[in-house]
């Protein structure tokens, strides 16, 4: 960024705009930290994953506060420092975190554990994996190296450190491996999750493991924010939504209190045929302007059927709003 | 689960107006995301105009007239407008009915000057960046009003010839807040369209 010729007042802006980041960075960690203070953590394998998350991804910030300061921007313009940076944050904020629930609710979706043995090797490979690859990035650009580049002359020296990241980064395919196997193998072999396997107090562990289609035969109701805790696997359910009509309850925003009902739309074809006009629309156009005002056309009438209330929908609405 | 009842929802509404509706949620979403093209396209057009030496480029701005009648049609329009709003709260249909014909004349009126505008900035969409930049915004707000007054329509005449639901009430009152965008999206794409090249 800092390197375009951005003015001198838009780079001030982007150094106090990229700063400010830490900021609300900073109260999620925090709000993290309360979480696991306020609750008994069990150091299992998703929890792992998050630990993992946390320690990566605060180095990925560190990185962050130095690379919004202009001056040393600019030094590692371009440079490995820069691929370091956005891996400890990318791989640290969303790769870890994904795995941890991967191994979370895997389970909710297929019945069965995953194994914790293997899920061990798969979290320790990956962190020691990858702080190998990346650590090092972050030495090689303060010492010059440039990004995106495929080769560079033997005399530079940065030879080592970039046989650790390939070591490295061989590590981490080994635990996707390793991750893989996990999945195929439990898919048949592993222990039986039963519908809450972690003993959570949220709604979805309350459902059969895994769910069936139309998730719960009644909306249950909750009264706090873990419903399995406070009133285990039974609690009262609502009652009075009709089965022969698309209907759902909808609830206050803030205090969900039960407010309406609502009927849901029907099967319809008009959007199928809404998007195709779209799309052809959009094809023409490349071709010729005359495809916009000709392809409106048929976006309008697919968009006038969809808004069309059918004589069904008229009537089932009639009916709805007669009972109370 | 054992189905123990807890909670009968069976003698609540089967609609609800303004916030308490989907609907409102729904509109909002659209005005967030879509307000936030407007001010992308406006940023666009004015980043063209700083690395431009010349702007318009060669070319003489948009006539003033069309544009301007224009937006005192659209301003008047928010009279019905407010009026069908109010009518839908209280789910009043005649006056609704009135209402939703006023404001469709007034859509009308609009749209059919908006026909005059395009010519009137003087410019093709590919005559260069300067061109593309107004032709989308107008464009882009064209598609808005288009989109408003069909919707508009379709209510207006699902309310005269059908038993009227109770949730048409709140189909009129969301399409009237989607009118106050339009008009409220106009305000800035005309001063940036017509006034801009002359005054700034």
């Amino acid at each position: 960024m800092f390197a375009t010729d951005v003015p001198q007042l838009g780079q001030s802006f982007f150094t106090a705009a990229s700063m400010m980041i830490a900021i609300p960075s900073g109260v999620q960690i925090f709000c993290w930290i309360a979480t696991l203070w306020g609750g008994k953590p069990r150091l299992q394998v998703p929890l792992l994953f998050v630990l993992g998350f946390f320690f990566i991804f605060v180095l990925g910030g560190l990185t962050g506060v130095m690379l919004a300061a202009v001056p040393f921007n600019l030094q590692v313009h371009d440079t490995f420092f820069v691929v370091a940076h956005f891996h400890y944050v990318l791989i640290g904020g969303a790769v870890f975190p994904l795995l941890g629930a991967l191994y979370y609710w895997v389970p909710k979706m297929t019945g069965r554990m995953l194994s914790a043995r293997l899920g061990h090797w798969n979290f320790w490979l990956f962190f020691i994996g990858f702080n190998l690859t990346f650590f090092p990035m972050h030495q090689l650009g303060l010492r010059g190296m440039p990004r995106r580049v495929y080769t560079y002359p033997l005399q530079m020296g940065w030879g080592p450190l970039n046989l650790l990241a390939s070591l490295g980064a061989g590590i981490i395919a080994l635990s996707v491996l390793v991750f893989l196997a996990n999945v195929l193998w439990s898919w048949r072999h592993g222990l039986i999750a039963g519908d809450n396997p972690w003993q959570a107090g949220t709604l979805e562990c309350a459902t059969s493991s895994p769910p069936a289609g139309y998730n719960f035969l009644y909306l249950p109701t909750v009264s706090g924010r873990e419903p399995l805790w406070e009133e285990g696997v039974n609690q009262p359910v609502v009652i009075g939504l009709r089965h022969d009509i698309p209907e759902v309850l909808v609830t206050r925003v803030l205090d969900a209190v039960p407010d309406h009902r609502t009927k849901m739309p029907d099967a319809s074809i008009w959007p199928f045929i809404t998007a195709v006009a779209i799309t052809g629309l959009f094809i023409g156009s490349i071709f010729t302007p005359w495809a916009v005002p000709i392809g409106a056309g048929p976006v309008a009438v697919g968009l006038l059927g969809w808004l069309w209330p059918t004589q069904r929908d008229h009537q089932q609405q009639l009916i709805l709003e007669e009972r109370p | 689960m054992n189905g123990r009842p807890g909670l009968d929802v069976s003698q609540l509404p089967a609609y609800a107006i303004g916030p308490r509706g989907l609907l409102w949620w729904g509109t909002l979403g659209m005005v967030a995301i879509e307000g936030t093209m407007f001010a992308i396209f406006i940023v666009a057009y004015f980043y063209l105009r700083s690395s431009a030496i010349e702007w318009p480029p060669n070319l003489p701005p948009p006539d003033l007239w069309y544009g301007t009648l224009n937006t005192l049609i659209l301003l008047a329009s928010t009279l019905p407008n407010q009026w069908v709003l109010k009518a839908a709260e209280r789910q009043d249909s005649r006056a609704v009915r009135l209402g939703l014909l006023l404001c469709l004349v007034f859509g009308l009126a609009f749209s059919t000057l908006r026909a005059f505008e395009f010519p009137a900035l003087n410019c093709s969409w590919d005559s260069n960046a300067y061109g593309s930049a107004v032709w989308t915004l107008l464009g882009f707000h064209t598609l808005h009003l288009v989109t408003d007054v069909l919707d508009t329509a379709v209510l207006t005449i699902v309310m005269f010839t059908r038993r009227i639901e109770g949730r048409r009430f709140s189909d009129v009152s969301e399409n009237s807040v989607y009118w106050y965008f339009v008009v409220g999206a106009w305000i800035p794409v005309y001063s940036v369209i017509y006034l801009a090249p002359r005054l700034i």
